[in-house]
């Protein structure tokens, strides 16, 4: 009883998702005010985020009449839901090292696909052309981005193996948040491509193709309107805490919080990764979905076996830079 | 006031519907988003579709091919929802008055299907950026 208690606190309340939510909301804020400095205008004020997804939960929530209508109501809510896992799950492991398990890289590497895929169902039970459209491109997008995505995982992997620090197996998050493999070439390699899955599975430009307001006018949205708009806004509020924390957690050291100049230091890497999302957000035009898929396997791909290669060399001879 | 209202004047999201204009007010409609003026201090979004929208930016007189079209994206706005009547034309016709294909201006097709729609008027050919952002928050004002 006791632990179920526990568990409902973590993952409704701290850290999950009154904790992440207003964390994802500022960082909402963040994202336009860095892209309007960007385009020299003033920006939102800072509760912006808060009165959008407040608005939209006090509006008439429609449903179109040809949609499959369990599906349409029920995708958000498991978005949310994977997504709030994710969140909890990487928290958790970053204040509780004591635990000895508590999920690892490949329950996260699930729980990132849930919320796409849970767009890719609601979209789909729309009954909307455009959402049907936006829906096909999401799978694409998918599929072009786990791979790579993996790739790079597996860089990090080979790294936690060679390190001597490491305890656990090498692929629990806990021990993969001892080891900082960005100070190495292959996991700066690994990292750069990362932080371009983490791009596209945000739906940030140049990878919102299955979004594209201007083209698809929404796209995988297109039909939600009122509450359950609000309550995708509110994944993607998650989302945008939990997808940086991976990587921060992953590949630059983890979230340390014990002290407070290790907590700066800790919101210091997941700003600098959140900037970095949105200036590439900023400066980069949408590409199409064949190019994106190109561009992540033919271009990404080889790099990254490139980087494989570069790690073990680095194991199987003790040299960690490599 | 409810938490609705308050809420929603805090971040309206438009969808820009041209029923026939002559192309400059929705010009000056995106000049409303540029630096200059930049609208999001004030929360306005432009969003692609009327399903997310709040209110509606209907420039130009309302033709007899869109008519239909612009009752359908008002019927596809989520309720609360502010209409806007952007320019000369879509107030009172303009200088479209007497075409052969004008039906009416917006305000009079809107309240053949819903007599309690909130319209909201910004008269001028083209309206300023100015006079459309001191119309939008002046019509929420008075909701
Ligand atoms: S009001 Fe003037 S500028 Fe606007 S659509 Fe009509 S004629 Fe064009």
């Amino acid at each position: 009883m006791n632990d179920l208690l526990n568990n409902l606190f973590w993952i409704l309340i701290f850290p999950g998702f009154v904790f992440t939510v207003t964390c994802g909301l500022l960082a909402g804020w963040v994202v336009r005010k860095v892209t309007a400095l960007v385009h020299h205008r003033i920006g939102p004020p800072l509760l912006q985020q808060g009165y959008d997804v407040m608005k939209l939960l006090g509006k008439e929530t429609l449903i179109p009449e040809a949609a499959q209508k369990v599906v349409f109501i029920a995708a958000p809510l498991a978005g949310m839901s994977g997504a709030l896992v994710l969140a909890t799950l990487l928290w958790r492991n970053n204040f509780a090292t004591n635990i000895p398990y508590l999920g690892d890289v490949i329950v996260a590497l699930y729980l990132m696909a849930i919320p796409s895929l849970a767009l890719i169902l609601g979209s789909s039970a729309s009954a909307s052309p455009h959402a049907a459209i936006g829906a096909s491109r999401e799978i694409k997008l998918v599929i072009s981005y786990e791979l790579a995505l993996v790739l790079a995982l597996i860089i990090v992997i080979i790294k936690a193996v060679g390190n001597s620090k490491v305890t656990g197996s090498p692929l629990y998050l806990s021990s993969l948040a001892a080891v900082t493999p960005v100070f190495s070439i292959s996991g700066m390699l690994a990292f750069l491509v990362a932080i371009l899955c983490v791009q596209a599975k945000l739906g940030y430009v140049p990878f919102d193709a299955a979004e594209a307001e201007t083209e698809i006018a929404g796209g995988i949205l297109i039909e939600y309107s009122g509450a359950l708009l609000a309550i995708w806004q509110l994944m993607q509020t998650i989302l945008l805490i939990a997808f940086p924390l991976f990587l921060v957690t992953v590949f630059m050291g983890g979230f340390d919080a014990g002290t407070v100049s290790a907590l700066l230091l800790s919101i210091g890497k997941y700003v600098l990764v959140l900037v970095l999302l949105i200036l590439i957000k900023n400066t980069n035009p949408r590409m199409r979905i064949d190019q994106v898929m190109k561009f992540f396997w033919y271009y990404c791909g080889p790099v990254l076996g490139f980087a494989i290669v570069l790690a073990m060399l680095g194991n199987a001879y003790g040299l960690g830079w490599l | 006031m409810s938490w609705k209202l308050w809420s929603l004047k805090k971040s309206p999201w438009v969808f820009h519907v041209n029923t026939g204009a002559c192309n400059n007010c929705d010009i000056e409609v995106v000049n409303c988003l540029t630096p200059k003026f930049d609208v999001e201090r004030f929360g306005i979004k432009l969003v692609g579709t009327p399903r997310h929208a709040d209110a509606l930016l209907v420039t130009g007189v309302v033709t007899r091919q869109a008519a239909p079209r612009l009752i359908r994206a008002y019927q596809q706005t989520p309720k609360p929802c502010v209409v806007f009547a952007i320019g000369a034309c879509a107030c009172n016709l303009g200088i479209f008055r007497k075409g052969y294909h004008v039906v009416g201006p917006v305000d009079k097709i809107l309240r053949e299907v819903d007599p309690n729609a909130i319209i909201a008027y910004v008269p001028g050919c083209p309206p300023k950026p100015e006079a459309m952002i001191s119309g939008v928050i002046k019509a929420l004002g008075a909701i």
